[in-house]
C-alpha cells in the first residue's frame, strides 16, 4: 500500500526563514506528531503539504501522487484543521457548512450533526461569536465528516482545555483504529503526543532533528544529572543540551546506552520526555 | 485481563504491558487459548501508540507466552507446566539475588536473611 504522506528533501526559503531538507514518511494506520518550537517551520510545512504556498525544491507525495497533479481528488481525501479558522466569520455554523459540504464527494450530514452535538456547538451561532477552542471544534467536526484518509492538523490542541484535548486524543485513536487512515498533527503541547503518537517528527529552526517512531526516540534519549566535577570536554560530547547550577548539572544525551555503560558511578540517568528533548535540543549547551 | 500503565515509572510502556500480561499467564489468570485484544484495539483502549502494543506482543511471542494466528488474533499459548514452574522460580531467584547483593553490601549474613524470610512467611 502507498504511504499516506511521503516528503523528500522539502525546502522553502521564506524571507529570512528557510526550511531545509525536510523528509518524513507516514504509513496508513498511524499518528504522527509534528513538534518544534514556535517559528520552527511547522505551519510552513503544513502549508506546503496543502499546496497553499509553493515549494522551492523536494517532493511531496499524498497517497502516492503529487498534489498539484490531482488537487481536487487528493484534497477530497484530506480533513484539515488550521490554527487560524479560515471559514466565513460572519456566517452561522450551519450556513458555513452548507457552503463547504458540496465540495466533498463523501460528505456525511449524519456524522456532522453527531459531532456538532458531541462538541456542543450550536448551528445557529456565527463563527465570530465562537471562542478559539470552539472554532477548532467546528473545524474538526468538518474534517471528520467526509471520510477523509488523512487528518492534517496545525496546532489543534493549543487553544483547548485538558478535558477536550483528552477527548480529541480519543477521537484520533478511534479514527486510525482500522489501520487505513492516518493523522499528522503539529503541536507544542508534547504531553498529548507522549502517549498516542506512533511517530514523531521534530524540526528546529527549519532543520530536521529527527523523524522516527516515538518509542525508539524515548529509548535513545535520556536526562543525565550529576556533579559539576564530571563536566569535562569529553563528557560534554555526549550531551545535546546542558543546564548548570551551583550544585550540579542536568543535561540531555542522545545516546543513553553509551552513557549507561560508560559512566556507571556518579550520574543519574532518567527517562526524557518529549518536552525535555525539545527544550534541551533547542537550548543547546549553555 | 487487567493492564495498568504508570506514566511515572522508569520502565518503558511496552515492557509494562508485556510484564503484566506475562504475570497473568504465569499466575494462571489468563488461561491457554484466551484471545487477547487486537494490537490496534489495545492501543486505542489504552490511548497509546500502536507501535508500543505491537512491541509488547512481539516480546511475549518470542518468549512463547502467546501465539499469533494471522487474520485471527493473538492467543495465550499452551504452557509447559514444568517450564512455567521454572519461570516462576526464576522471578523469585532474580529478586533474591538483589537481596543477597544488598545484604553483602550492608554486612548482613545468611542466617539473618533466612530468619527474616521465615518471619515474613509466618505473618
Amino acid at each position: 500500500m502507498d504511504s499516506i504522506l511521503k516528503i523528500n528533501n522539502l525546502s522553502k526559503k521564506y524571507g529570512d526563514f528557510s526550511l531545509e531538507n525536510i523528509s518524513l514518511n507516514l504509513e496508513p494506520g498511524y499518528i504522527m506528531g509534528f513538534i518544534g518550537p514556535n517559528g520552527a517551520g511547522k505551519t510552513t510545512t503544513i502549508k506546503l503539504i496543502m499546496n497553499l504556498i509553493q515549494k522551492d525544491s523536494g517532493e511531496i507525495k499524498l497517497f502516492g501522487e503529487n498534489l498539484s497533479d490531482h488537487e481536487v481528488k487528493i484534497k477530497d481525501r484530506i480533513g484539515f484543521v488550521y490554527d487560524q479558522c479560515s471559514y466565513y466569520e460572519t456566517f452561522k455554523i450551519k450556513d458555513n457548512v452548507k457552503l463547504i459540504a458540496p465540495f466533498y464527494s463523501k460528505w456525511n450530514w449524519d456524522t456532522f450533526d453527531n459531532y456538532l452535538k458531541k462538541f456542543k456547538l450550536n448551528p445557529n451561532q456565527k463563527l465570530s461569536q465562537l471562542s478559539q477552542g470552539m472554532k477548532i471544534k467546528f473545524q474538526l467536526a468538518i474534517a471528520l465528516s467526509h471520510d477523509a484518509d488523512l487528518l492534517l492538523m496545525d496546532e489543534p490542541t493549543s487553544g483547548l482545555d485538558p478535558v477536550f484535548r483528552s477527548e480529541i486524543l480519543d477521537i484520533l485513536k478511534e479514527y486510525i483504529e482500522q489501520g487505513e487512515r492516518s493523522v499528522l498533527f503539529s503541536t507544542h503541547i508534547t504531553t498529548d503526543l507522549e502517549k498516542i503518537a506512533d511517530y514523531v517528527t521534530f524540526i528546529n529552526d527549519g532543520q530536521m532533528v529527527f523523524s522516527t517512531d516515538k518509542d525508539s526516540i524515548l529509548e535513545q534519549y535520556a536526562i543525565v544529572k550529576g556533579g559539576l566535577e564530571l563536566l569535562n570536554e569529553e563528557f560534554k560530547t555526549n550531551l545535546v543540551g546542558l543546564r548548570k547550577n551551583s550544585f550540579g548539572f542536568e543535561g540531555l544525551t542522545g545516546n543513553r546506552d553509551r552513557m549507561k555503560t560508560r559512566y556507571k558511578e556518579g550520574v543519574m540517568i532518567e527517562r526524557a520526555s518529549l518536552e525535555d528533548i525539545m527544550v534541551y535540543t533547542v537550548g543547546g549547551i549553555r | 485481563m487487567k493492564i495498568l500503565i504508570s506514566n511515572a515509572s522508569q520502565e518503558p510502556i511496552y515492557e509494562q504491558i508485556s510484564t503484566q500480561i506475562r504475570d497473568q499467564i504465569i499466575k494462571g489468570t489468563l488461561e491457554e487459548g484466551f484471545l487477547l485484544p487486537s494490537i490496534r484495539g489495545l492501543a486505542r483502549e489504552l490511548q497509546i501508540s500502536v507501535i508500543t502494543t505491537k512491541r509488547s506482543y512481539e516480546e511475549l511471542e518470542k518468549e512463547g507466552f502467546i501465539e499469533t494466528v494471522p487474520g485471527k488474533g493473538s492467543y495465550v499459548a499452551p504452557q509447559n507446566l514444568s517450564l512455567l514452574k521454572e519461570k516462576k522460580l526464576k522471578i523469585i531467584q532474580d529478586k533474591l539475588s538483589d537481596i543477597v547483593d544488598q545484604a553483602m553490601m550492608l554486612g548482613v549474613d545468611k542466617d539473618e536473611i533466612i530468619n527474616i524470610i521465615k518471619i515474613l512467611f509466618e505473618d
